[in-house]
Parts: C-alpha cells; structure tokens; sequence
C-alpha cells in the first residue's frame, strides 16, 4: 500500500512510465496480481505471483535489456509483479518486463481491479509502446494526472491504472492471449465490436469503447450486460469481465449510469449529446414517464438536433413518423412535435440537446432506477435508486424516500433488502426497513446500484473497498470509479477542443436497444439448484468453489478446516460469494429491523476488522504479508477468512478460524493485534476530538448470519462473543466504524458475495453532503478480536454452521440461484437461533476486539470521548431496536454520567462538516453503531465519537460491569480522546415477544 | 411550453360557480360546523368572484348553480387542472359526483386535455391534491383513495405524485397550501405539521414553509401576476387574528383578504372556491 502512494508520485514526476506504472500499480496490488498473472498466465505462463514481486526488481534487472528505456525507468519504480504480457520475450522476460512496468507504478493498486486487467493489458500496451503507440501513452498520462490532481486517491489511482491498463489492452490484445470478440451496442444503437482477450477487467472494454466514442467525462457512463435471467446488471470496471457474465454473450450496452442532475454542469457537449441519446431510449421504452407535451417538447428538440432547422419546404410528416418520441405516439403528437420544433429555428444542436436535457431533467422519474420489490406486508413495490436517496413508489404513487443523508446503513441478506435509518430527532434507536426482492441476485444488484449511487453522488471520494477488509463478511463491493465531485474536478481539466462528433439520426430503426442487447442467457448457472452443489459451481468459478467451501464451513469447523481451501482459492471465492444463512425471516427482520441491521453492521465491522485484525496479527495471509496475495479478491478473500478467523479466536473460534480460513490464522491474537494498530492509527491520526458514545443496550436478539463465507466465519466470531456482550458491543462499534468508513465510503461488501452486504453509508447525511472518508478509518477500522473466553460463546457452534451454509447458499446463490433455497431454509433456522448467535458471536469477537479498536478515523485534537451505555435486557430473543415493532420493555433506567469538558467541539458546535459516519456493526448479542463526526472548526478538526452499544442479552448481565468495560474499551481505544458522557439506559422486558 | 416547473403562479382564468339556495339546507352528507346564512354566504362569493376578476385580472367563469348540488360552489374538488392537462375527478362523496359534469363541459371548452377517471373505485377530490410547481402531494382522505391518487399520478406523468395521509374527515388542502414557488404555509394542527414532516420528506425540494396558527387560514390562494408579482388571497383579520399577522411577514407580496366565514362552515376553504387555469392564447 504504502507503495503505492509512492508510485502515483512516481508517475506524476515520470510521465511516461505513468502509462506503465498504472499498471504496475494495479499488479502491485498484491491481491490482484496474483489473479492477473493467473489470467495473463492463461495466455502466456502461470507463474506464482508472490515470486513475482520479489523477482521484480531483480527481473527488472536482468530484463532490462529487453525492456525499452521507459519501462526499464519503470523497473526501479517497480516492485512487484511482472506483467507477462509479452509474448515475444521468454517468459522470465516478460515477467520482468512486465513486472517492471506494473511495479513501476507505485500507485499500487489500491484497487484489485488493476491488478488482473494491468497484468494482461500491460503486456500489450508495452508492445504497443515499443511500436510506438505514444498517443495512448499519452492519454494514459494525461488521466493519471487528473486523477491525481483531483486526489491523489487510490481510487484514482486504481482508475488511472486501469485506464492505462485498458489502453494498452486496446492497444493490442496479447498475441498468445485467447481473445474473444464481443459486441459492445452504443447509444445510437450502433454495434461496437471489440476483441478483447478473455481475462480483462470491466474497465478495459470500456476505455475502449470511450475511446471509441471519444468520450471523457465517462464516469456517469458504464457497460452493461443481461444476465442468466435477462436482468440489466453492471460490469464492474473493476473485475474481470469473464467471471462477471458467465456463461451470457458477450454483448454489452453502453449506458448512462449516473444520470447528472444538473446536465448543463457537463463539461462537453458529447456527453450531454450521449446523454441525450440515453433518454430518448428510455423515453421511447417508458422507462421514463412523461405527459403528452413533455413527450412533444422533447420530440421536438430531438428533430431539431438531428434535422437541424425545420424546412418550411420538408416533408417533416413524411419521416417524423420514423422517429419515436414516446413508447407510443399518435399522429396528434407528431404534429405537436412539428409545431414546437417550429419554434427551434437558429438553435443548434448542442443547444436543442441542452434544451432538451433541461426540461428531461425535471421530470420525476429522471435518473430513477427502478427495483420491484414486496414490502414487508407482500405488496408491490418499486424501490427508485437516484442520486438523493432512495424512493418508495406504490404503482406510480411515491410512498415514501429515504434521503442519503437518513440512511445509515444499507444491506441485503439474501433476497431482502434493508435500509437502516437514522433516529429521527425524537427517537432513541435507528429503525430498519426491509424489502423483499424477487431474488438475491436481484437483492444484492439493488444493493450495488445503492452503493455506487451513494458514493457517486454523496461523496466526494469513494470508499476504498480498503484492502484492510479482508474480512469483510458480505460483497466488498464499492464503487470503484470516480464521484461525482472527482469527474467534475477532472472535466474541468479537460483541455481539448470540442470533439467533432455525428448526431445520427434516431430514427426508430436505429434506435433499438435500451442498451442491453439481449444477451442469451442459457447458461448453467441459472438453476438454483446449482448453489447447492459446490462442485458445479467450484467448475464454473472460484466463487463456486468458495461457495463450497462456505457449505463446509456451514457444516461445521471441523469441516470447515477440511474445505479451507488454498488461500487463493479462498480469496477468489470470497471476491465472489458472500454466504449469507439466514434468509427468510427478513419481515421480522423489519420488524425487528433494527436487530437485524445490527446484526449486518456487525457483520460488517466484523468483516473489516477481522481483515484489519488478521492483517496485523497474521502475517500469514492477509494482507500485510501476503505478496501475492495482493489482488483485491485475494485480499478480500482472506479478509473474509480473517474475520471468520476472528470470531474462531475469541473461543471455539481460533479453532474454527484456522479452520475456516486456514489463512485466516489465529483470530484472537491476530485480531488484537491488528485492534492495537488500529488504535495506533487512530490515535496517530489524532488531530480530532473524539467523542465516543458507547450506548450499550443489553438486548436478546437473534442475530441472523448473513454474509457470505467469511461471514460465516465471522458469524462464528459473533457467537462466541455473545458471552461479553458489552464489550463485544464496544468492539463492535469500534469495528463497526471503521467498517463503515471504510466501507460505506467504498460500500465494501464484494460483490462477490451475493448473499449478503452492507453499507454505510458514511454520507453527510445530515452534515455534508460529500462525506470524505478517510482511509484512516479503515485502518483503524480494523478491529482486534480479543478473545473473549469469559464469554460464553453458547451460540457459537450453531451459528458457525449456520453461517457457513449461509455463505456457502450465498455464493452458490451468486453463481447459482439455487441456493438460495437452501440457504432459505438454514437462514430461517438460523435466523431463529443463528442469528442471535451469529451475533452474539460476532459481537462476542467484536467485543473483544472491537472496543479497543474502535476507532476514530482521525485523530483527535480535542479528545472528547462520550460513552454511553445504555442496557436493554430483553428476553432472550428479543430484538429490541425494531421500527416498528418496539418490544416490550419493562424497566427502563437511564443513567448519564456526564463528564464537563470539553472543547467547544460539541455537538452544537459551529464548524464544517467534514464528515460524518455512521458505523453499525451487529452480533447475536451486541449492536455497536458509532457515529463519527468531524468537524473543522476554527482550522481545527474535531473528531467525535458516539458509540451506542446495545447489548441484548439475558438478564444474568451486569450493567455495572458491561459498562466499566465498555468505558474502558473506549478509553483504552482512543487514549487520546475524552470521554465525555456515558449514558446508561437500561431496559429490561418483562415478556419475550415471540420474536419469531 | 415552457416546460416543467415554469410559471408556477401564472393564471389567466378561474371557474366558479354560483352557490345554490340548497347550499344552506340541512343534509346529514355534509359536513357542517355551524348554521350557515345562506344570503351571507352568497355575498361573500360574489366578493370572492370580485376579487379573481378585478383584482388578479382573471377570466373568470362563472357557472350556474344547481340546486341539487349543494355543493357545487367548490369547483375545486371537481376538477385538478395543470398545464394543459385538466384532470375530472371522481368526488369521494357521492352525493357530488355531478358536479364534475358542469366542471368538465367548461374546461373542454377550454381545449384542454380532458382526462377522466373510469375507474368505479377511484375516488379523488382536488381538494385533497396539493400541487407545488415541481410535485403534487395527494391527501389519502375520506373523499380520497389509492386509486384516485393513482390516477392523479398516471395523468400527470411529468411530477412525483407523494401521498400523505389525512384523517379527521378533512382535505389535504384543509390545513395547508401553496404561498409562492417554494413556499408552504401549514397550519399549527398535529395533523398539519405531521403532513408537512411528510411532505418534506418525500420531496426532494426543500421547500420553505410558513406556519399559522389556524389551519383554515393555511388555506390560501397564490398567484403571480405580470404586474403585481406575488399575491395572496388570505384570511381576514376578523376570521383570524392571530394568522393574519403572519401573512404580513411576506415582503413583496400584495395581500388581500378576503372573506370566507360562511363557506367554511360547510368545510369550503379559498381554494375550494374556483379552478384556476394557465391558458395560453
């Protein structure tokens, strides 16, 4: 990592190794490299990517010869893998080549992404270079250097990589790699064929076809294909195309992803014209609704765009019937058309696309993507995704929305899909709403386009899906592009003269798609059933493979240690699937929502922290050690590990840690460790005020596992921590802010893991808008498991095994939907005694380790610490913080110990906004959410930290010593810091609410 | 065409209707606060009229009364007109269905684009439809149902259509209603102010709001006129004190109030009173 910063400086001084050293950069991502080389070997020669690195430098040496002077300025820069692009050169030469190219961006990729496209692309592009393909180059160069002018962030830089890798692929595809021509249909309904070799990422077919399309502000853009079940899904830029559409062609639609609100703040006319073209298909399709003079008005700007000024002397009738201005129009709107269109004379067609995107603009529907979905009742809905939030549409009537800012947590389990909101002004506890998607897979795309909403839109950078996650639980799936705020930074760079560019017409004919051809979707994967089998999957992609595994882990850890697959094998399927057991129950989940999204958030910081925990602790795998493991996949394969690992460590589970992740390690010790240089960050960072806010409410819960393999293990973790709530709780907060910083900037959960994911959004919600996360955080975020062993990790078992089918229906629901059944079933048996354990346990790790790590992302300048600790006892089951249906408490106590303090950085205090987070994590037991604010006031950043730790549990816990434990964690995490008020609130029901 | 969101404000013509000598009679359908004065209410009407057509420069039509509508006067449940498009409702209570036929000959007269509701299940009074400029808010009352509000939606394609629920036999627009653009007034009621925190939160818009102490006088007219700017047809002094001063918060606004005690008796509000319609000539 540190690596990478470096390089990106590399690259700006060394313009043109930046074209080299993006894709370095990419391979210097340890955990991408491993599977870029893997794809590049495919054509070229396998190679072990951890030699690669090492060999690097040394290669770089003895390679030098055959490399051009650039790349052999790359070499010093380069550390890590070859490339093995080059076919002409002996193998070793082109892992030294290649390598010293890749290596040489130091940028390292951040991202995984870059890692597998940059190997493949890189060999090309240094082909392509030694032919002399200077202006790609240059391209290349030009876009590192707005990324890095915009932020310098990973994420850019990851971008920047892969652009460079894409261009090189463009450039020419390997010779010895196998390639694949595929069909890419633009918005002007014209078909784009590309050869691309197999093995590239997202990100290389689509810098191609920008560059094809001569676009520059491409990031409300993306490429999408139609899955097994004809549904619209995004090719992650990030991943490899391959595994993203399976078995489906390889055809693709151009499309606007992000609708810009405003479009008149587009830099250059052909976006807005691109822009343009999308709406008209999707008014012509009725994705967009619009009234009969809407449809005339924008008709009419649309002819005069492509037929210029209307001639008195045309036949305008005669072929205004050829156009489509609405999914179905009469000859009274053709002659509405004609007469507005009449009206138009002089404007240009720049100007008439403007005109027509300011009037498209304002209808309610624009940019509105559209889920169907039941509600907790069963009933019809539509959940509309756009960039403030998220809207609830009844038929066409709008029911309800949740702006970004009123979302602090965004998850999907299976097939549900929940939103956790904040507290209003009157209320003590977040409320979760769930919805019922048709399927997971439909679940977890609902999920993604959530999480790239928000971070495009409410951030100003974008989570790193930090390589620190290893563990994560569920997908770790961030949006790897730039926001919003980047690409308008980056376009007003854009120094070129206005590209010339055709309107064609959009004549009906032309017309066609949406955007996604229809892709055939035969393939396997479509039968459900398939999840069940591991096998089949395992045949198919690695995240079958680790579906498998997860089954195993679901089984029990013993079989789990049988399963552990190679770590590769672990990550590949951890990228992939995300076990998630428990399923069903998602209405009382709403109900009891509040539980439930507790349970994910804890799952969550589970996931984080264990990466973070494993990474520090193990040098085994994870990230820190791992070379080769230095691809995103890897990384979060073994993040997934680590976390199961964790939890194993609190009790039963170190067992069922080495077990389960076999990388993962000794969770415990690691897991402390890596909770204590978590701390270590966050105190380093210390510039802010910290005020922790530990709300420990003690309630039963059933925690539902959720979450893909790693989550299972995580879950483990959970159960095992269930015994120490508290301090889980703690931890959990902890680890669930570094969680959400980590990831809700980023939206971390993978993809991969179809089951399940959450994310944070960090988003200003009520501060800024823009939240900036803080890499920081993720690093702090990286929460010990302390081994809990006084507790009793009663649960720990049940979930384990629950958790590990979880994830392993997950992933074999990711590949194959048939999963899902399983996973149905298990999940709802889980969820009635899992999920309370999964969280328990996962609280229990978390404790342990989560309260000291809790984190602050940023250091504290003023050092304000409020804990409190609120207890809830529930009965047993009890999910307490439900929205709806609150449980009944019988004693309610609240106790404030207030201590006076403090900065002037309180909560009322002036200042901007930098940021605000809110982390949730959840165990069986504990529910941790901490809020962090930062503030600037004054030049002075203020850090605060409220935890509110909700620990539900069986009357046997004493407060007194939960809320010792929960002080101390906060002080002892955050030592620099003050704790400024510890709230006790006590609530203890009388009856158990069949929660069930 | 100016497009979506324009003019908001902008009205060149006003229906109404002469309220009948049934307007007073006793009927167990109707709501009723107080004993209405029949010749008192009618002359309040006709200052109302006055003030659309001399004051705001409107065009107004005038309708008959008809006596078996008692009624009839409030226009503005038969009928939401926005842009070209005039939408026929389908009045919740039964005994005023028929209203809507006098309602629709006038505004098809008009050449606007007259939709009607089909629908046996759907019920929509306009008194129940708040429309902002930029969304329509829809009262889920009484006199309203899913459906109707359905409808609503499905005829005004262009707008968010939000729906918020109204209890207490009342009408969204019994409490609340447009002053400008951007500007709500709200009444001080639990009712009100729990409709106004959804409202805020369905709509993207941050929309000012303008709070008075009683929800009838949150029943106002707004309207943009060339040469007067902002106008705001509100209460009396005499109906409501205490509200009336608010209104005088408004800079740049011309206020008239304008009297309506009688109507409210039968639940008839400003707004109630007339249809107001952006024509292009």
């Amino acid at each position: 990592m540190t690596t990478e910063v470096a390089s990106e400086t590399e690259v700006k001084k060394e313009p043109e190794k930046a074209d080299e050293q993006p894709v370095a950069a990419q391979q210097q991502d340890g955990e991408e490299e491993p599977e870029q080389l893997a794809a590049v070997q495919d054509g070229v020669t396998p190679r072990a990517a951890s030699p690669h690195a090492d060999r690097k430098s040394k290669e770089a040496k003895g390679l030098s010869r055959f490399l051009p002077p650039w790349l052999k300025r790359q070499k010093s820069l380069s550390r890590t893998e070859p490339s093995e692009d080059r076919e002409d050169k002996t193998p070793t030469e082109e892992q030294q080549e290649a390598p010293p190219s890749e290596e040489a961006s130091p940028q390292e990729a951040e991202r995984d992404e870059s890692h597998s496209i940059g190997s493949a692309d890189t060999q090309p592009a240094k082909e392509e270079k030694g032919e002399g393909s200077p202006e790609r180059i240059g391209d290349g160069k030009e876009e590192e250097d707005l990324l890095e002018s915009k932020a310098g962030e990973k994420d850019e830089g990851k971008l920047l990589k892969l652009e460079a890798e894409v261009e090189k692929s463009s450039l020419k595809p390997a010779k010895k790699m196998k390639t694949v021509t595929c069909q890419v249909t633009l918005l002007d309904g014209s078909l784009l064929p590309c050869e691309l070799e197999k093995r590239v990422r997202g990100i290389v077919l689509f810098a191609k076809v920008c560059e094809h399309l001569n676009l520059l502000e491409k990031d409300y853009f993306g490429l999408c294909y139609k899955d097994h079940a004809d549904q619209k899904c995004w090719l992650d830029p990030a991943k490899e195309i391959k595994r993203q559409i399976r078995n489906c062609p390889w055809q693709f639609a151009f499309s606007v992803k992000f609708y810009p609100p405003d479009p008149s703040q587009l830099t250059e006319d052909i976006t807005r014209y691109l822009l343009c073209l999308q709406l008209r298909q999707d008014i012509a399709s009725g994705r967009l609704p619009c009234s009969f003079v809407t449809h005339s008005l924008l008709g009419s700007y649309t002819l005069q765009a492509e037929m210029g000024d209307h001639d008195p002397d045309g036949h305008c009738l005669d072929y205004i019937s050829d156009f489509q201005f609405a999914p179905s129009q009469s000859k009274e709107m053709e002659e509405k058309v004609v007469e507005l269109y009449k009206t138009h004379r002089g404007m240009s067609p720049a100007q008439a696309d403007a005109q027509f995107l300011e009037n498209a603009k304002k209808l309610s529907m624009y940019g509105v993507d559209l889920h169907h979905a039941k509600d907790s009742e069963g009933v019809d809905i539509m959940l509309g995704v756009c960039a403030n939030g998220l809207l609830i549409y009844k038929d066409r009537l709008r029911i309800n929305r949740f702006a970004w800012p009123k979302i602090l947590k965004i998850s999907y389990k299976r097939s549900n899909f929940y939103i956790k909101i904040r507290p209003g002004e009157a209320e003590q506890f977040e409320s979760s709403v769930g919805f019922k998607l048709p399927n997971h897979r439909a679940a977890k795309r609902l999920w993604k386009v959530c999480v790239e909403h928000h971070t495009f839109f409410r951030l100003v950078t974008p989570e790193q899906p930090p390589k620190a996650r290893f563990l994560t639980l569920g997908s770790k799936f961030r949006y790897s592009g730039r926001t919003q705020a980047q690409t308008r930074e980056a376009s007003t760079l854009i120094d070129r003269p206005a590209p010339h560019f055709e309107r064609c017409s959009s004549k009906r004919l032309s017309r066609s798609l949406d955007g996604a051809p229809g892709l055939g979707m035969d393939d396997q994967s479509g039968a459900p059933g398939q999840g069940l089998t591991p096998g089949a999957k395992n045949g198919r992609d690695p995240a079958l493979e680790l579906s498998s595994d997860s089954k195993d882990l679901d089984k029990t850890q013993e079989d789990v240690l049988k399963h552990q697959a190679s770590i590769s094998e672990l990550k590949r399927n951890f990228m992939e699937s995300t076990p998630e057991p428990q399923p069903s129950q998602w209405e009382k989940r709403l109900t009891a929502s509040p539980a439930t999204s507790l349970r994910l958030r804890a799952q969550a910081a589970f996931e984080e922290e264990v990466p973070s925990s494993s990474v520090l602790s193990s040098p085994v795998a994870v990230p820190t050690g791992l070379p080769a493991a230095c691809t995103t996949s890897v990384s979060a394969a073994e993040g997934d590990i680590a976390v199961g690992s964790p939890p194993a460590a609190a009790h039963v589970v170190e067992k069922a840690l080495p077990r389960a992740d076999g990388s993962s390690y000794s969770g415990s010790d690691a897991g402390k460790t890596a909770e204590d240089k978590q701390k270590s960050d966050t105190l380093e960072q210390a510039e802010v005020e910290i005020e922790e806010t530990v709300v420990i409410k003690e309630v039963r819960k059933a925690p539902k596992v959720e979450v893909t393999v790693p989550e299972v293990v995580v879950t483990i973790a959970v159960t095992e921590k269930e015994p120490e709530e508290k301090t889980g709780a703690e931890a959990e907060g902890r680890g669930d802010e570094g969680v959400t910083q980590r990831g809700s900037t980023s939206s971390d959960s993978h993809s991969e893991s179809e089951d399940e994911a959450e994310y944070r959004p960090q988003a200003p919600g009520e501060s800024i808008d823009h939240i900036k996360e803080v890499p920081e955080e993720e690093e702090e975020l990286a929460v010990e498991a302390q081994p809990l062993e006084a507790e009793p990790a009663a649960a720990p078992p049940c979930p384990t095994t629950e958790e590990q089918e979880s994830p392993l229906k997950d992933e074999a629901q990711n590949g194959h939907p048939e999963m899902q059944s399983p996973q149905g079933s298990v999940e709802e048996d889980e969820e009635d005694e899992g999920e309370p354990k999964l969280n328990g346990d996962a609280s229990r790790a978390e404790t342990e380790g989560l309260p000291q790590v809790i984190c602050c992302s940023e250091p504290p300048v003023v050092k304000t610490e409020m804990v409190t600790i609120s207890d809830t006892f529930a009965a047993q089951k009890t999910e307490i913080s439900t929205t709806e249906v609150p449980i009944v408490h019988t004693e309610t106590k609240t106790i404030t110990y207030e201590a006076a303090q403090v900065d002037g950085a309180g909560d009322g205090e002036p200042g901007v906004l930098m940021t605000a987070q809110t982390i949730t994590s959840e165990s069986l037991c504990t529910t941790t959410t901490t809020h962090i604010t930062k503030t600037l006031k004054g030049g002075v950043s203020e850090t605060r930290i409220e935890k509110r730790i909700v620990i539900s549990g069986d009357s046997d816990i004493d407060h007194d010593q939960a809320l010792a434990r929960a002080i101390k964690e906060a002080k002892e995490q955050h030592p620099d810091m003050s704790v400024t008020r510890v709230v006790v609130h006590k609530e203890t029901e009388v009856m158990e609410e069949g929660k069930d | 065409m100016a497009g979506l969101m324009a003019d908001f404000g902008n009205f060149t013509h006003a229906v109404v209707r002469a309220i009948p000598d049934s307007f007073a009679k006793e009927d167990p359908r109707r709501k009723k606060t107080a004993e209405v004065d029949l010749a008192k209410a009618q002359r309040e009407h006709e200052l109302y009229i006055e003030v659309l057509r001399h004051q705001l420069g409107l065009r107004v039509l005038e309708l008959p009364a008809d006596e078996n509508l008692p009624d009839c006067a409030f226009v503005e449940d038969a009928a939401v007109v926005c842009g070209d498009t005039a939408l026929i409702t389908r009045p919740g209570s039964d005994i005023r269905r028929k209203e809507t036929e006098a309602v629709k000959m006038v505004l098809k007269e008009m050449n606007l684009n007259i939709v009607e509701i089909d629908d046996q299940s759907a019920t929509l009074d306009g008194g129940d439809v708040l429309f902002t400029g930029r969304e329509f808010f829809v009262g889920l009352s009484e006199r309203t149902n899913q459906r109707g509000a359905e409808i609503l939606a499905d005829t005004f394609k262009d707008y968010a259509v939000s729906v918020v629920p109204v209890q207490n036999g009342r009408h969204l627009k019994s409490f609340c209603s447009m002053g400008g653009p951007d500007l709500i007034i709200i009444g001080s009621s639990e009712q009100a102010q729990r409709a106004l925190k959804i409202m805020k939160q369905m709509s993207d818009h941050r929309y000012d709001k303008l709070t008075v102490p009683d929800d009838t006088a949150a029943n106002c007219i707004y309207v943009h006129l060339p040469d007067k700017g902002h106008v705001l047809l509100h209460c009396t002094p005499e109906e409501f004190p205490e509200s009336a001063k608010v209104f005088e918060r408004l800079k740049d606004y011309v206020l008239i109030p304008v009297s309506n005690a009688e109507k409210v008796k039968v639940d008839g509000a400003l707004t109630c009173c007339s249809v107001l319609i952006h024509k292009k000539v």
